[in-house]
């Protein structure tokens, strides 16, 4: 029984850690489990349903485990049998139970797979932008990123304005290294890449500031990459474009030049920005364009599989 | 001159940092210090004849294993370094570079330097013994092997003090880690050490594959072998299989970086993701490279403190065999989110989900095997029940990740730092330390104190739960790994705190365990008899340590658990027939696989700082050893039966 209390104690360790940090902390700053949007939330049912079949799994490996230790553990433990050395029945139990785990799990994954490739369905009030979208190009240069919005042709550094409510495609760029963007509270991140766009669709259920950042290593300064993405109701998206139209400089050709060096930079705007910028060159490309060499750009489709929403099919706020 | 010797000198040298300072002053004291002791002991000669040139399995395997443990410190310090400069925000321990610098010598230390040489030490040691062999297939590769993965290692970790250290991360992702944008010799050491200890890991592989196909006793079938040779069987294939990969991917960035090609750049047509895809398609078997040993050690560890047979032997060894198969189609499941379709995601998802039905078989195997034993609480039995609830954890979690869209989440974030620490510590850790103390007296003659190797197991365990299960939140938190620093207000400062204290009390039970190593050096119990823990296969039957030939008769098996049969029989009286000593062959010692590796070194080094001056030389240097390998005719030799005598009565056991 000593044996045994020994062992227990360390399991109940092993149990409390992780129930104290849940109870401490509090739980909104636990971003993963505080969805704020529709896609964040339908992987947030998807953690929360393997978590529960998970404890299952381990609840049981935990009790058997338990106790064979506390039956058997003891110097003078009755029942020792050195010829029970198998068991068809029980053995093809617990090969069961993992597969129709698995197909539980995997069922509710797959659907979740297909749907992230669509736009989550749009909640926004307004008429105004029912079933519409916003695109977002989204370009990561070491270490800061680029958000520029190719129907308001206005360009942001290291904050990003949507509306909420409104499905916003973002397309994902890499000047340089790799990174990953990743706004924990709207949904899971996805590679920028030098030579494949990428897409990724998030959604606000309402105005409110998120954090973002760049979740792959890409050097130096990867720790400061960091963003924000700040939902604003859609009237006031629309004003805060035309405030930027207005009041803010234009990206020219020097300063995009100058934006494009490794190095960590404030939050900006810009109320426009030079054709160069659309052409999403990667550094190699852009090189090859200053020296005056030819731009190879065989770009792969990657996943923007839909070529009508080319940077003219996202609805425009200032119509 | 004197200018221009002193810029090199400060680029050659890493300068600016007391603590590599410290780092030089420390290595070459060391390096005075054994040169002093060996010299004033006269040791070379011992230390030449005994070690270095040594083809016997057993030696093969000690070094193996001090040279792991060396590497296991120097990886476990660059955790502690991690860990103090994360425990709160903006602290300024260590900058980013030497941040990045040191976490990428920790990821690539502790999988390629630690887990794997720990793993072939313990195999070298155990598996021809319990196969009732005298030696394995290759001895000369074998030798040849560990040099290489030795040499690998040193220059691996003169990054530190000459040229700088890798700072792309152990994955080396391109185009980061290409020389656009880590220009320097930091990648290139990666590059080359990795390479020349991976051609030792694929030669390893090769000469285990066949020593269990070609080399067991009379009588031990497939079925009837040991677990623990299972499951290095089905590693060796793995390793066959998965390291080409590696080393075409590693053999094409140096490619890249050396002489400007463009196979992963940015620029000309390179495929950045064409290295996630190599990297991966054998760094995932190699996550099963590390495992499916530790799985035998368990099972072996398990059954003889049980005092039972394994439960459900065929089953076990399927599983293996379903794990081994399933780890090559998996590999896309570490880059979910770099862009693949949905169908490619799903198919990924579910073949990862899959893996976790024969691992799960396999728990419960273990856990009726402890149903209805006689369980002996002893130091290896405590590090094998230990692996159980701790690696379900991470296999649990590692379900949860494979489920893609959640992946989506938990990518790069500590989550998924938690979660390979809770499969690589509680498993691959927990295992070789399992397996160090189960089979010490067999490699050294004496057993390890049991009172301080509780005490270190305890320590570690705990501290290991303290530090790595508060980081499943911080990784739901939105903390991501290879961050230097963090901002205060994120609430992410009481968890690191808590992971720091945990860390260096891991800390502390490895010191714990090497002073035990120490004191049982010398006060340790004796192990008169061979078979100190009651075991159950042959590795028992001999002496401790086991004679250089290891059996003087060659076992003839009939059943599995062939030692414990053999004993029960012992008991009943029948105590076999008596047959008289023949004369043994064995293997000759050689210099040349310490040569060969110590001219790879050269060229590796060469090429490291792209000096093909010394580089060329190197590569002719490893080629004339292997032309004068092939002049060697007389490779062998006999033991006489007098000597055999001699061996047998000295341990007791003149037949």
């Amino acid at each position: 029984m000593k044996k045994l209390k020994i062992l227990i104690k360390p399991m109940l360790l092993l149990l409390a850690v992780p129930m104290l940090t849940m109870l401490t902390g509090c739980s909104d700053k636990i971003a993963v489990l505080n969805p704020q949007g529709p896609v964040a939330r339908s992987q947030y049912h998807l953690i929360i349903w393997s978590l529960i079949m998970m404890s299952f799994v381990l609840a049981i490996v935990l009790i058997i485990f338990v106790y064979v230790l506390a039956r058997y553990g003891r110097k003078k433990s009755a029942g020792y049998d050195p010829d029970d050395t198998g068991n068809r029945k029980l053995e093809i139990i617990w090969m069961i139970v993992p597969v129709v785990i698995c197909v539980l799990l995997a069922v509710p994954t797959v659907k979740t797979l297909f749907s992230l490739s669509n736009p989550p369905k749009a909640t926004a009030m307004q008429s105004k932008t029912a079933g519409k979208t916003l695109t977002i190009d989204v370009t990561s240069v070491q270490w800061k990123w680029l958000f520029r919005y190719p129907n308001q042709k206005i360009e942001t550094v290291n904050y990003v304005v949507i509306p909420a409510g409104t499905p916003v495609k973002f397309r994902l760029h890499a000047y340089d290294a790799m990174n990953a963007f990743w706004v924990p509270e709207l949904g899971g991140q996805q590679y920028t890449m030098t030579d494949m766009p990428m897409k990724l669709w998030l959604q606000a259920d309402k105005p409110g500031n998120y954090d973002g950042r760049s979740s792959n290593y890409s050097g130096k300064g990867f720790a400061h990459m960091t963003f924000k993405v700040m939902a604003r109701s859609a009237t006031d998206f629309d004003s805060w474009v035309q405030s930027v139209k207005s009041n803010k400089p234009a990206l020219t050709h020097e300063k995009y030049m100058e934006l494009l060096k490794p190095n960590t930079v404030k939050p900006q705007e810009f109320s426009s920005y030079p054709e160069l910028v659309s052409k999403d060159l990667n550094k190699a490309q852009m090189e090859a364009l200053m020296n005056g060499d030819p731009v190879e750009t065989d770009k792969m489709n990657g996943m923007d599989m839909d070529k009508e929403n080319n940077g003219k099919g996202g609805h425009d706020h200032n119509d | 001159m004197i200018d221009s010797i002193k810029s090199f000198m400060g680029w050659f040298f890493v300068t600016g940092d007391p603590m590599i300072y410290g780092a030089d002053a420390s290595i070459a004291l060391a390096s005075i210090g054994i040169v002093a002791v060996l010299t004033y002991f006269k040791k070379w000669k011992w230390l030449w004849q005994e070690w270095l040139t040594s083809v016997d399995h057993k030696k093969i395997g000690i070094m193996y294993i001090i040279a792991a443990l060396l590497m296991l410190f120097r990886g476990g310090v660059d955790a502690l370094m991690m860990r103090t400069q994360l425990t709160l925000p903006n602290l300024h321990f260590l900058d980013a570079e030497h941040y990045n610098q040191v976490f990428t010598t920790h990821g690539t230390i502790m999988i390629i330097f630690v887990a794997m040489p720990f793993i072939f030490g313990l195999m070298n040691i155990a598996v021809p013994l319990q196969i009732g062999a005298r030696d394995v297939a290759f001895p000369f590769l074998n030798a040849l092997s560990f040099w290489l993965f030795f040499v690998g290692a040193m220059l691996f970790n003169l990054s530190f003090v000459i040229g700088g250290s890798p700072d792309a991360g152990w994955s080396s992702y391109a185009p980061y880690a290409d020389v656009e944008m880590n220009p320097g010799v930091g990648q290139n050491y990666y590059l080359l050490g990795v390479q020349i200890s991976g051609i030792g890991s694929l030669a390893t592989g090769i000469n285990f594959l066949v020593t269990i196909l070609k080399m067991r006793a009379p009588g031990m079938t497939l079925f009837k072998m040991p677990m623990f040779t299972w499951s290095i069987l089905i590693t060796s294939v793995i390793v066959v299989f998965a390291f080409p990969a590696f080393t075409v991917a590693l053999a094409l960035m140096t490619i890249d970086r050396l002489f400007g090609a463009h196979f992963f750049t940015i620029a000309a047509g390179g495929s950045p993701m064409l290295w996630a895809n190599l990297f991966w398609f054998w760094g995932h078997p190699e996550v099963y490279i590390v495992l499916l040993p530790v799985f035998g050690i368990f099972s072996e560890v398990i059954a003889t403190f049980a005092h039972k047979t394994l439960f459900g032997y065929a089953v076990m060894v399927w599983s293996m065999v379903a794990i081994s198969l399933l780890s090559f189609i998996t590999w896309l499941h570490h880059f979910f989110t770099m862009g693949n379709t949905a169908p490619v995601n799903a198919f990924f998802s579910i073949s990862t989900m899959l893996i976790a039905i024969p691992t799960g078989v396999k728990i419960f195997n273990w856990l009726f095997t402890l149903n209805k034993g006689r369980i002996q609480f002893t130091t290896p039995m405590l590090w094998a029940l230990a692996f159980i609830p701790n690696f379900t954890i991470g296999g649990v979690t590692g379900v949860m990740l494979a489920m893609a869209p959640a992946d989506y989440q938990y990518h790069n974030s500590y989550f998924l730092v938690a979660h390979f620490h809770s499969t690589l510590i509680a498993g691959t850790v927990f295992g070789i330390f399992c397996g160090l103390h189960y089979w010490w007296p067999k490699m050294f003659g004496y057993m390890l104190d049991e009172t301080k190797g509780k005490w270190s197991f305890w320590i570690f365990m705990i501290s290991f739960n303290v530090c790595f299960m508060p980081m499943y939140f911080l990784g739901l938190m939105g903390m991501t790994r290879r961050m230097y620093t963090y901002p205060a207000g994120l609430g992410w400062t009481p968890i690191n705190v808590v992971m720091t204290i945990g860390a260096f009390g891991m800390g502390a039970g490895f010191v714990l365990m090497a002073y035990n190593i120490i004191w049982s050096a010398m006060h340790g119990k004796k192990d008169a008899t061979g078979d100190p823990w009651n075991g159950r296969t042959l590795e028992w039957s001999t002496a401790s340590p086991a004679a250089e030939y290891n059996f003087a008769h060659i076992p003839e098996v009939s059943e599995r658990d062939a030692f414990a049969v053999t004993k029960e029989k012992r008991k009943a009286g029948n105590a076999g027939t008596v047959k008289s000593y023949a004369p043994i062959h064995m293997p000759n010692n050689t210099g040349i696989p310490v040569i060969m590796a110590s001219f790879m070194f050269v060229a590796g080094f060469g090429c490291v700082f792209e000096w093909y001056w010394m580089a060329i030389p190197g590569v002719i240097g490893v080629i004339a050893c292997m032309i004068a390998r092939s002049f060697v005719y007389n490779d062998h030799h006999y033991i006489s039966v007098e000597e055999i005598k001699r061996t047998e009565a000295a341990t007791g056991r003149l037949s």
